[in-house]
């Protein structure tokens, strides 16, 4: 398994390979959203209780849990950079963090507001939601300590102990609806069993969840070939590219 | 179809504010940020290229006043031959 997956270590080849599957991981995040938000606000029904705010939770949701899957392959890539020395695993890690600010902010506006009709109040400084807020400002200190050296291997060398220091935050988001009281509602989707949703909610839910998977994916491509580029700028084959001009 | 009309639609029973602005919020952070990846990526490629070509200009640049050196030298050394024979 080593020898077929070395080549893969090679930075040429993988960014030639992400470069290949960018367009088709594109076009099946494209057609997975667009059906999944087009069911979820035209289609799907509207909640017993929350009536059409409910339509936030198509976005809220996949983004929440998203971002913390971010924080958590960036912890992996982190974790591998430290301790195999793998220029391309810290590569990784730098292209994640801005794509998990940015989803991590969106489900902290989506939800207030959600939370503004819902409860009454855009913020409150309850478990689930202050947790999640400092995983906004761990992604933004992991940014900033990789942008604050100009040596590269010494910023992802800080930036991954400080991401290794924040997976802490994980599973206090995850079980803060559980272990403290809060306003926050508790899991919908992955309850044990059978979620507690019904079917034509739930569809849409999958559709656009895995919309965003694939979003993320292509937006990690790009952000991870162009570290490859600007980690490897004295290498030939990155020279050629860059004159030519070519993707 | 949940909504009976464009209005209904817009409205989402009264949280029409709301909703919309959770959906424009995320669309415009994710346009951002694909905009935002794109650029660097093309910004990173044009600073290589510019560094290669400043370094290729310098190596020229080098090898040229290397040569003219030799050549001066060479006539220096030459000079004296011709004047005494």
């Amino acid at each position: 398994m080593w020898k077929w997956l070395h080549p893969y270590a090679k930075p040429e080849t993988t960014y030639h390979l992400t470069g290949r599957l960018i367009p088709w991981f594109s076009y099946l995040s494209i057609i997975l959203l667009t059906i999944g938000l087009v069911w979820a606000l035209l289609f799907s029904p509207a909640d017993y209780q929350q009536g059409d705010s409910f339509r936030i939770f198509y976005i809220h949701v996949p983004s929440a849990t998203l971002s913390m899957g971010i924080y958590v392959g960036m912890a992996i890539a982190a974790l591998c950079s430290i301790v195999w020395q793998l220029k391309l695993a810290d590569a990784s890690a730098a292209a994640m963090a801005p794509i998990g600010a940015v989803f991590t902010f969106i489900s902290l506006v989506t939800g207030a507001a959600w939370g503004k009709p819902m409860w009454g109040t855009w913020w409150i400084w309850d478990a689930r939601l202050t947790s999640q807020l400092i995983l906004l400002f761990l992604f933004l200190g992991v940014i900033a300590l990789h942008n604050a050296f100009e040596d590269k291997v010494m910023a992802g060398k800080a930036a991954g102990i400080l991401t290794l220091v924040g997976v802490i935050n994980i599973p206090i988001i995850k079980y803060s609806v559980e272990w403290w009281n809060t306003l926050h509602q508790g899991a919908t989707v992955s309850k044990m069993g059978k979620p507690s949703m019904t079917l034509d909610m739930l569809w849409p839910f999958i559709f656009s969840y895995m919309g965003f998977i694939f979003l993320i994916v292509v937006i990690t491509c790009i952000r991870f070939r162009t570290e490859i580029l600007a980690r490897n700028g004295m290498r030939q084959w990155v020279r050629d590219l860059a004159v030519k001009g070519e993707s | 179809m949940q909504f009976d009309s464009i209005n209904a639609f817009f409205a989402m029973g009264g949280y029409g504010f709301y909703v919309w602005l959770s959906y424009g919020v995320s669309a415009l952070m994710i346009a951002l940020l694909i905009f935002m990846s794109c650029r660097s990526h093309k910004k990173t490629k044009e600073q290589i290229a510019k560094r290669y070509h400043r370094e290729n200009k310098l190596r020229e640049a080098a090898k040229k006043q290397a040569e003219q050196q030799t050549q001066s030298q060479a006539e220096l050394l030459e000079e004296p031959h011709e004047s005494t024979s």
